[in-house]
């Protein structure tokens, strides 16, 4: 049946969708490389060997390559955290809030339960991280399930106050005997552990089922239909008999449960303690990456790498170039501005 | 070259003044068209809407553009008005050629269109929305200037508003008076009007052929866009028939004839209408729908119920008739439980459903075809398939809901559809390619498929072609047949009158009005509608 749905779209583009998409994105990529060329040209850096030095720190040996991928754990779960709720038309700009209050509770339960062995511990923090980033990302569910305010607003007002939680719990309660804004070290049983003996932990792993289920859920299953039908037409969805307003809550709440569990990941895998203000904008990095790609799953997966890519070298550039850091920045600026700008390839449009 | 010599044509003025002076008709030669069109062309992607049409409007005549839905009318309306730019083709005015672009080069070649959907703000009174039309407006108002001239042109064509009023607290039939006298006051001397009985009730339809009328004998050339026969046979005075984007024929009175039209309508002679057998109401049956006392709340953008008590029997259709946005969308949102019953009851095959979910309404057997199905029966961009297993997709879940059962969904569509008689689309392409009538048709299969018990359906041919049209009313009236009970609201009286065991009228919230279909007749109902207490004489 479904290859009777790409026989009919493929009718009316000449090439298959797929290529399509992955043209499409060789072609923003290239350009805003290219782009960024041009910055680097100008402030007096040679591009290509800068270029060179950042793929070959990353992609050229298996030390960066692993921190590539450490790097692209919290964005990639914050990435789904956001799409998750982009299927409904929900727009969850709160993916940072809910990381926070994840890793909270999740150092909760590793402060708390840490006489349990880690098969029985990681998984409670598993848990409780989900259960703060549901917890955070239901009051704007509820409140827009009931009509009265923007999931958009509420979510993103309540980003700023969910650092300011786990510094009064951290600064107050938590702290070790050292330091008055960490933690003490998580005990080993409290650690996601870690892959072939580098920084990558689990957590990825997390990532990928969840990304690879996500896709088979919305493609295959009853609730997937219902939540692309709802994504479409929620006023249709409704007089349909779809409950609209248990999917906002459930959907939304689940994206902040992802968000939360990235929480726990960077608290357990990342770090072993909890900092205060310790995200460096994973929740809003996961915001953009799912926006770039429309919330599509493999996309998802495809640039939260690329971003990373930048990211973990752009630290390499800035020791070894004398590039300021800030100039990553441009290029990821730059990279959105032309996903936003949406290129076509297509040589005069049929009307 | 300019109209006003046009109109100020001696020859004309001479022959205007020989009838007034006889009270005959002077038979007028042909002279230069004061519009015309010269194969003009559009499509769109996949739809060839007009093929190379050529139409003459005259000065002094009511023109009718006669076509069903999809004919490419609204298409040629369009780019008459500057709204489209025509692919080829070309526009003469007076002969010399111009070009319209845009609204603003119609309205230079004094082109005036009155919408479907009138383009008033309501919280402007009258004069003020003129003003904002006029071509000429100071930057310094004068509105009492503009009164004057309302005035003067309302007087001289019965086209009477109060000119102080908000547009908020007139009614269509006036809205549309405005509109007209909009276009007059900025001079226009070509009125297209689109659909403009749509919203009218019968005494206020025929107000507007006396408007329209006066008009032509000024002079005016008048652009009368409809699907609808009779309104064509009572006040046009040339017809110009469209089908499939193309001119199918232009007849002139004398001479026009309805079954000439039709044939020219569709091709061929349509089979005829629906037959209803008309049902007594029996005593000792329990109601399927009973609504006690209900009310709902108002807010902005809707009115709300005003005690609203029905009951509805099995195999009875009950007809709503009454002005849109009188409390219609309420009453369907408030059975399907889109909206809360403030107050009062709602008692649903014997149960009391008052707070019940949308989901278990429908279960339970109540089935829903909205007036515009894109936007309120399905996601455009799913496929037809999916869209036939959204109401209920409980019934085709397995492995618990991990998957669906899509060869048991082909099957049950393929069945309602056939059940109905109705074409079976690609059920693979997305449910918004599909033209109007087979959307409708698609939602009629979709809410039949699963026995329901009672149908609401608002406005149920709304923008369909008369093949579509009949379509669906037989497929309501064999659902009655079977013991269904059918909430019909329509703004069609002739089709409420046809299908309708029993006619309810509502008006400002509030059911004003029972009536049995051969006791009452579309102008009691007409008034009823409107609230107008005035008893007016059909034969006047």
């Amino acid at each position: 049946m479904t290859q009777n749905i790409e026989a009919v779209s493929a009718t009316k583009i000449a090439l298959p969708r797929w290529m399509k998409d992955i043209l499409r994105y060789v072609y923003m990529i290239a350009l805003s490389f290219l782009l960024f060329g041009l910055i680097l040209l100008v402030t007096g850096k040679d591009p290509i060997q800068s270029y060179r030095d950042i793929f070959s720190s990353t992609l050229g040996s298996s030390y960066g390559l692993s921190e590539v991928i450490v790097a692209m754990t919290p964005i990639l779960l914050t990435g789904l955290a956001v799409s998750l709720p982009s299927r409904i038309m929900l727009i969850n700009v709160g993916a940072e809030g809910q990381l926070y209050i994840g890793a909270a509770l999740a150092t909760w339960g590793a402060l708390t339960f840490n006489t349990l062995p880690a098969w029985a511990l990681i998984p409670i923090m598993m848990l409780l991280g989900m259960v703060g980033g549901a917890l955070w990302a239901f009051i704007p569910a509820y409140l827009k399930s009931i009509g009265l305010v923007n999931e958009t607003i509420t979510s993103l007002l309540f980003n700023p106050v969910a650092p300011k939680i786990i510094g009064f719990l951290v600064f107050g309660f938590w702290h070790s005997p050292m330091d008055t804004n960490k933690t003490a070290r998580f005990v080993e049983a409290a650690r996601l552990p870690a892959l072939f003996g580098t920084r990558v932990t689990v957590g990825i792993l997390f990532g990928v089922v969840l990304l690879v289920g996500f896709w088979l859920f919305m493609r295959f299953s009853r609730w997937g239909l219902e939540m692309r039908a709802i994504g479409g037409n929620s006023q249709a969805s409704r007089r349909n008999g779809i409950p609209l307003k248990a999917y906002i809550i459930i959907v939304f709440c689940a994206g902040g449960a992802i968000a939360g569990l990235a929480g726990m990941v960077q608290a357990s895998g990342y770090y072993g303690l909890l900092l205060t203000n310790f995200s460096i904008g994973w929740g809003f990095m996961g915001f953009l990456i799912c926006w770039l790609v429309a919330g599509d799953p493999f996309g998802i997966l495809i640039m939260s790498f690329l971003v990373s890519v930048i990211l973990t070298g752009g630290n390499l550039l800035q020791i070894t170039r004398g590039v300021p850091y800030s100039i990553i920045n441009i290029l990821l600026a730059l990279t959105l501005f032309v996903v936003l700008a949406r290129p076509t390839f297509t040589i005069g449009r049929k009307s | 070259m300019d109209i006003v010599n046009f109109i100020n044509d001696p020859t004309k003025m001479h022959i205007r003044t020989l009838e007034a002076m006889t009270g005959k008709s002077v038979p007028r030669k042909a002279p230069v068209p004061l519009f015309s069109l010269r194969g003009i062309s559009k499509s769109f992607p996949g739809v060839l809407a007009n093929d190379s049409i050529d139409l003459d409007i005259h000065a002094s005549e009511i023109h009718a553009l006669l076509g069903e839905n999809g004919a490419g009318k609204s298409t040629l309306v369009k780019i008459l008005y500057g709204f489209y730019r025509a692919d080829t083709g070309k526009f003469l005015l007076n002969g010399e050629p111009i070009q319209i672009n845009s609204p603003a080069d119609a309205r230079q070649a004094k082109i005036g269109l009155v919408f479907q959907d009138f383009s008033l703000i309501p919280a402007f009174t009258v004069t003020e929305n003129i003003a904002l039309f006029l071509p000429e407006l100071k930057s310094v108002l004068n509105l009492n200037d503009v009164e004057d001239r309302i005035h003067a042109i309302s007087e001289r064509y019965h086209l009477d508003v109060d000119a102080g009023k908000l547009v908020a607290n007139l009614s269509l039939g006036e809205q549309q008076k405005v509109e007209i006298l909009k276009l007059l006051l900025s001079g226009s001397r070509v009125l297209i009007l689109d659909e403009p009985t749509r919203v009218l009730a019968p005494h206020e339809v025929e107000s507007l052929y006396k408007v329209l009328a006066n008009l032509r004998s000024d002079g005016y050339a008048i652009i009368l866009i409809t699907h609808k026969l009779h309104e064509v046979m009572e006040c046009a005075n040339r017809v110009t028939v469209l089908r499939r984007g193309r001119v199918a024929g232009t007849m002139q009175r004398p001479g026009l004839n309805e079954s000439t039209l039709i044939q020219l309508m569709f091709g061929k002679t349509l089979d005829g209408g629906i037959r209803k057998k008309r049902r007594n109401t029996q005593s000792g049956i329990k109601p399927l729908l009973s609504l006690q006392a209900v009310k709902t709340l108002d807010d902005f953008t809707s009115v709300g119920l005003k005690e609203i008590d029905l009951e509805i029997f099995p195999g009875e259709i009950v007809g709503v008739a009454g002005v849109s946005g009188n409390g219609q969308r309420e009453l369907s949102d408030v059975i399907l439980g889109m909206s809360a019953c403030s107050q009062g009851r709602k008692i649903l095959f014997g149960q009391d459903a008052t707070t019940w979910s949308i989901r278990r309404i429908r279960k339970d057997g109540v089935a829903f075809i909205p007036e515009s199905p894109l936007q309120m029966a399905v996601t455009g961009w799913l496929p037809v398939i999916h869209n036939m297993a959204v109401t209920r997709p409980w019934i085709y879940s397995i492995w618990g809901g991990f998957r669906v059962n899509w060869q048991k969904v082909v099957a049950d569509a393929k069945r309602a559809f056939a059940q109905l008689g109705f074409e079976l689309p690609n059920l693979f392409a997305p449910a918004g390619s599909l033209s109007g009538g087979n959307l409708q048709r698609m939602t009629i299969a979709r809410e039949l498929a699963y026995q329901p018990k009672l149908i609401i359906a608002s406005y149920l041919t709304r923008g369909l072609d008369v093949q579509s049209t009949l379509a669906a009313q037989k497929a309501l009236v064999e659902s009655s047949e079977k013991g269904i009970g059918i909430l019909l609201i329509s703004e069609d009286l002739d089709e409420l009158f046809l299908l309708s065991d029993r006619l309810i009228v509502l008006l400002g919230g509030s059911i004003v009005a029972t009536r049995l279909p051969h006791d009452t007749n579309s102008y009691e109902i007409g008034h009823l509608m409107t609230g107008s207490k005035v008893l007016h004489d059909p034969k006047h």
